[in-house]
Order: structure tokens, then C-alpha cells, then sequence
């Protein structure tokens, strides 16, 4: 096993282990930060794998995708944040209801 | 006239539009009519040209695919344009009379950004700007949901937010492995060098998950009703007509394009939500007593529809599952609006409290029954031309018992809408306080709800723009 797949299978775990994060904790921070591990995950797959060739440079255009991905996560993390603060002042709880409001 | 590139004014226009409506808050209504006045301008352009020349592929900026991002047109792509540009364009009308000046000023640059996501998310030639795309819609979608305040919408935004960031976190890992895999994201060369493997199958399996649950496919759907029911009622239109069909749209074009040999075991599993979704959205509809719930359940099994196309697999079967996704659009759009004239009207909108708003609101409740028959799948109207082709597909490839879903679909639906219709009719026991509808909403509710007729009527110009460079052909079994 090279030092890319196993990168890659980092990446993969990460991956997993933000899902499960994602569906057992209730806060919002908590879900919010296990979608930020998802994303990590994700870009460290790319990363890894554009190294896996094995020609001396990597190949660039998953760094570029990576790139692209790290500014579409900071965005949804500054909306994601935004509006966990509001429903927090509305509802008082930084959860979501049980069962969808009627 | 025939060398201009539409697609690239298709993408820049509502852009454009965002940001003025952003910068002249004071000017976003006409700000905002003009540019979906424009795009509706420069779909026929692109139809025209795809009409005269045949498929159209545009490399922005110079650089051609494998390094840059390519726009590329086609019969089905074209199509998702004209619907997001009509039901656009009904939607803006409606929406200028919806909003107060507080919160216009909020919405028409949010509507804006997602009109310039869907248009740029259908023109996609690649796999990662598909991603990219589906990123801001869900961006923009949220943000609209969010608009209408209070716990119940933030709640509903949240959760949506959630699941959509989910949705294509798992699609961008299957992009990861397809790009390791084949080295292209570019969906023809994919189309070519994809060959069955256990990556690919993995790859498929996490496009697919994170784009159903986008697509809100039973038992996928949990979200999608909170968060249309509490938007504003513009909002719950353009969700409900646009947004959910878009990542249909990138599903059917990878099942179709990319793995086209995926055999039926997934497509029947598709099928088979599907059915599930029909059935289950359309008994939870009938639970309802709020009329905006009633209606984001019907979307839950009017999207089922759509996934019947998959284990039909013939050119029939994905025709009628864009018919019916086209007078979905229509005739879902008008309902919303109705249910947003009734609200805006009495205040709530609780079925059982509808109290005689067929005498009070004529033309709105008017919009909702003609909706209601496309939806039912009555004839002359766009559901009915749908729901007969899907038959047809289904008796085609000696699956006939699709066609039972399609009886009780309709059945549930028409349950619904004449509980609905039957409640407009009887006085309420509480009389409430109501105020004046600008006209303007109660028109573009009549007009989408006619336009969902229509399509019954009209349906060959449709079909026949369907087949510029479709990608059903390679089925062959039609």
C-alpha cells in the first residue's frame, strides 16, 4: 500500500465518520462541524488521488477541484452558521424539532 | 443572428440581474421582470439555433474540455431551460405583487442567483460543474426558504440546508472516484472511456444516494415538506417546480449517459420508490389539514412519476417522464400561487376554514381546480398526455403493472383536490379578516394553471424539440 491510497482511505473514513456524526448528534454546531469533517474527507480523496499516478508532479486538476470545493464549503459553513444563530433566538434550542412543525 | 452564443447570456443575464437587484433595491421589481423577460427572449434564441444547427457546444473563455468548462446544448437540456424560463417568468409576475418592499429586497437577488444556478447547472458539460451548480442552487434555495422567518421556516431552511450539503458531499465523492478513475469529468468523454468496475459502481451509488435524496425520492422525501409548506408562497412554487426536478435532471443524464449498462437491477429499484412515492405522497396528501402541506405531499408523488421512466427505459418512457415534469412545473407553480392568494387572502390557510372562497376569489380557485386535473391527469391537459405515454411505455415493454400505480396515483390525487375544492364551496363556522389581493397574483396563477392545459393541447411542438441530440436513443428499445 503507497502513502496516496492510504491518504485516500483517510479521506474515505473521514467521510464516514462525519456521516455518523452527522446523523447521531442532535446540536446544530455539531451537525454543521460533521458536514465541515464530510467535506475534508472528500478533498483529501482528491488530493490523495491526484498523487497516485506516480510521476513526479501530481496531476493539478483535482487540486483545482479541491480549491473550488474549499470556497463552496466556506459559504455553505457561513449560511449553515447563520442560520443555526437564528433559529437558536427563535425557537430558543440549537436543535431541530423532533417531528416537522405542523 | 445563428453564431451568438445564448447559452453564455443565458448564465450571465440573471447574474447580472442579481447583482443590480442587490445594489438598486428600489429598482428590483422591473429590475427583475426585465431580466426573466430577457431569458425567456434568449430561449428561443437557444431553441432556434439548436433547431437550425443541432447540438450546440460552447468552451468558455477558449479553453475546451478536459481543462476547461464547457457549456454544451441539447434537446433535453433546452427543454429544462424553457420550463425554468416559463414557470420563471410567471413566477416573477406573481412574486411582484407577493413581497412587500422589506422583503423584495431580499428576494429578487436570492431568485435571481438561483434562476443564474439553474440555467448554468443545465447547461453543464461536466460532472464538477454540475456539483458547483447544484452547491448554489441549494444555496440560494435555502436562503429563500429562510425568507418567510419564524421557527417553522428556519427550522424547515436548516434542515434542508443539511440535507442538501449531504446530498452533494456524496456526489462529489463518486465525481472524485470517476475523475481517478477515468481521468475526464466531462460527461461524452466519460460516456465513451466508463466501463463497469467496483469504483464506478461505487461512484454510481454515491451520485445516485446524494441526488435522490436531493430529488426527494421516498423514503428520501422527509424534508421536502416542511421546507415548501413554510417558504413564502413564490419560494414553495419555484422549489417545488425547478429545484427538485434539477437533480432529476443529472440523474437521468447519468444513467443515461454515463452508465447506460447498469442493466435493470438499480433501474427497477428506482422504479420501484418511485411507486412507493406516488402511493405515499399522495395518501399523506389526503392526511393534510393545511393546504400548502397537502401540496408539497402531492410534489413528493409527482416526483415519483419521473423515477417510473427508469425501468421503463424506453424513448416513450423518458418522454412521458418529461411531460409530466413539464406540466408538473406548470401546474404545480399555479397551485402554489393559489394557495398563496388564499393565504395572503384570509390569512391561513387551513383546508377546513377554505370558507367560500369560490365566491371570494373566483379566478384563484379557478387556477387551482385547472391545476388540479393536470395533475389528476385528466384530459386535455399536460398530465394526461404524460400519464398516456407512460402507459403506453408500460404496456410497450410488457410491464403492465406500472399502470396500476398510474390508476391509483390519479385516483389519490383527485381524492385530494376534490376534498379541497369541496371545502371552497361551504361556509366556515369562524369567519376571519381578509384583505385585498393585487391583481397581478391572481392572473399569474390563472395563466400558469392555463398553461398547464395547454401543454395537453400543444404537445408535439414539446416532444419534437425532446429529440435534438437526445440522449434516449441509446436505449434503443423504444
Amino acid at each position: 500500500m503507497n502513502t496516496a491510497l492510504l491518504y485516500a482511505l483517510v479521506g474515505a473514513g473521514l467521510f464516514f465518520l462525519g456521516l455518523y456524526a452527522l446523523i447521531v448528534h442532535a446540536h446544530l454546531l455539531r451537525k454543521i462541524l460533521a458536514i465541515n469533517v464530510m467535506g475534508s474527507g472528500v478533498f483529501l480523496v482528491l488530493v490523495a488521488l491526484a498523487a497516485r499516478t506516480g510521476e513526479a508532479a501530481p496531476d493539478p486538476v483535482p487540486h483545482a477541484m479541491v480549491i473550488t470545493g474549499i470556497v463552496v464549503a466556506v459559504s455553505a459553513t457561513a449560511l449553515a452558521l447563520a442560520l443555526a444563530l437564528r433559529v437558536q433566538a427563535e425557537t430558543g434550542r440549537a436543535e431541530l424539532p423532533e417531528e416537522p412543525l405542523e | 443572428m445563428l453564431e451568438f452564443h445564448w447559452q453564455a447570456i443565458l448564465i450571465l443575464l440573471p447574474f447580472a440581474g442579481a447583482a443590480g437587484c442587490f445594489l438598486w433595491p428600489q429598482r428590483a421589481v422591473p429590475l427583475g421582470l426585465f431580466v426573466a423577460s430577457g431569458i425567456v427572449i434568449c430561449v428561443i434564441g437557444a431553441g432556434w439555433q439548436l433547431a437550425e444547427l443541432g447540438t450546440q457546444r460552447y468552451a468558455v473563455g477558449g479553453w475546451g474540455a478536459p481543462l476547461g468548462i464547457d457549456l454544451y446544448t441539447d434537446g433535453l437540456s433546452l427543454l429544462m431551460l424553457a420550463v425554468t424560463a416559463l414557470a420563471g417568468l410567471g413566477i416573477s409576475i406573481y412574486s411582484s405583487g407577493y413581497f412587500s418592499h422589506e422583503r423584495a429586497r431580499y428576494f429578487w437577488p436570492l431568485w435571481m442567483f438561483l434562476w443564474t444556478a439553474l440555467n448554468a447547472l443545465f447547461l453543464s458539460a461536466d460532472i464538477f460543474n454540475l456539483y458547483v451548480t447544484l452547491e448554489l442552487l441549494g444555496l440560494a434555495a435555502v436562503a429563500l426558504v429562510a425568507l418567510a422567518g419564524g421557527a417553522d421556516a428556519l427550522s424547515g431552511a436548516m434542515r434542508y440546508l443539511l440535507v442538501s450539503l449531504l446530498g452533494s458531499l456524496a456526489y462529489l465523492l463518486g465525481v472524485a472516484l470517476l475523475y481517478h478513475g477515468f481521468g475526464s469529468v466531462d460527461i461524452a468523454i466519460l460516456a465513451q472511456r466508463v466501463e463497469p468496475s467496483p469504483v464506478v459502481w461505487a461512484a454510481a451509488g454515491l451520485m445516485s444516494a446524494g441526488l435522490l435524496l436531493k430529488t426527494a425520492l421516498f423514503p428520501l422525501h422527509f424534508w421536502l415538506p416542511p421546507a415548501h409548506a413554510s417558504a413564502p408562497a413564490p419560494v414553495s412554487a419555484l422549489l417545488s417546480a425547478l429545484v427538485v426536478k434539477a437533480s432529476f435532471y443529472i440523474l437521468a443524464r447519468l444513467w443515461l449517459e454515463i452508465f447506460p449498462f447498469a442493466g435493470p437491477g438499480p433501474a427497477l429499484l428506482m422504479g420501484l420508490l418511485g411507486a412507493a412515492a406516488v402511493l405515499w405522497g399522495g395518501v399523506q396528501a389526503l392526511r393534510q389539514t393545511r393546504l400548502k402541506m397537502l401540496i408539497a405531499y402531492s410534489t413528493v408523488a409527482q416526483t415519483g412519476y419521473l423515477f417510473l421512466a427508469f425501468p421503463l427505459a424506453s424513448v416513450t418512457g423518458w418522454t412521458a417522464a418529461l411531460y409530466m415534469l413539464l406540466s408538473h412545473a406548470a401546474a404545480k407553480t399555479a397551485m402554489f400561487m393559489a394557495a398563496g392568494n388564499i393565504l395572503y387572502f384570509g390569512g391561513h390557510d387551513r383546508i377546513a376554514d377554505l370558507d367560500r372562497i369560490v365566491q371570494r376569489l373566483p379566478l384563484t380557485i379557478t387556477a387551482f381546480a385547472l391545476a388540479g386535473v393536470s395533475i389528476m391527469g385528466l384530459p386535455p391537459s399536460g398530465g394526461f398526455i404524460a400519464k398516456w405515454m407512460l402507459l403506453e411505455a408500460a404496456i410497450r415493454s410488457g410491464q403492465w403493472w406500472w399502470v396500476g400505480i398510474l390508476i391509483v396515483g390519479g385516483l389519490l390525487s383527485a381524492a385530494w383536490a376534490f376534498k379541497v375544492i369541496g371545502y371552497a364551496f361551504t361556509r366556515s363556522e369562524a369567519p376571519h379578516d381578509t384583505r385585498k389581493i393585487p391583481v397581478v397574483m391572481e392572473w399569474s396563477a390563472l395563466l400558469m394553471a392555463m398553461l398547464a392545459i395547454l401543454l395537453g393541447l400543444f404537445a408535439p411542438w414539446p416532444l419534437a424539440l425532446m429529440e435534438i441530440g437526445s440522449p434516449f436513443d441509446r436505449e434503443g428499445s423504444g
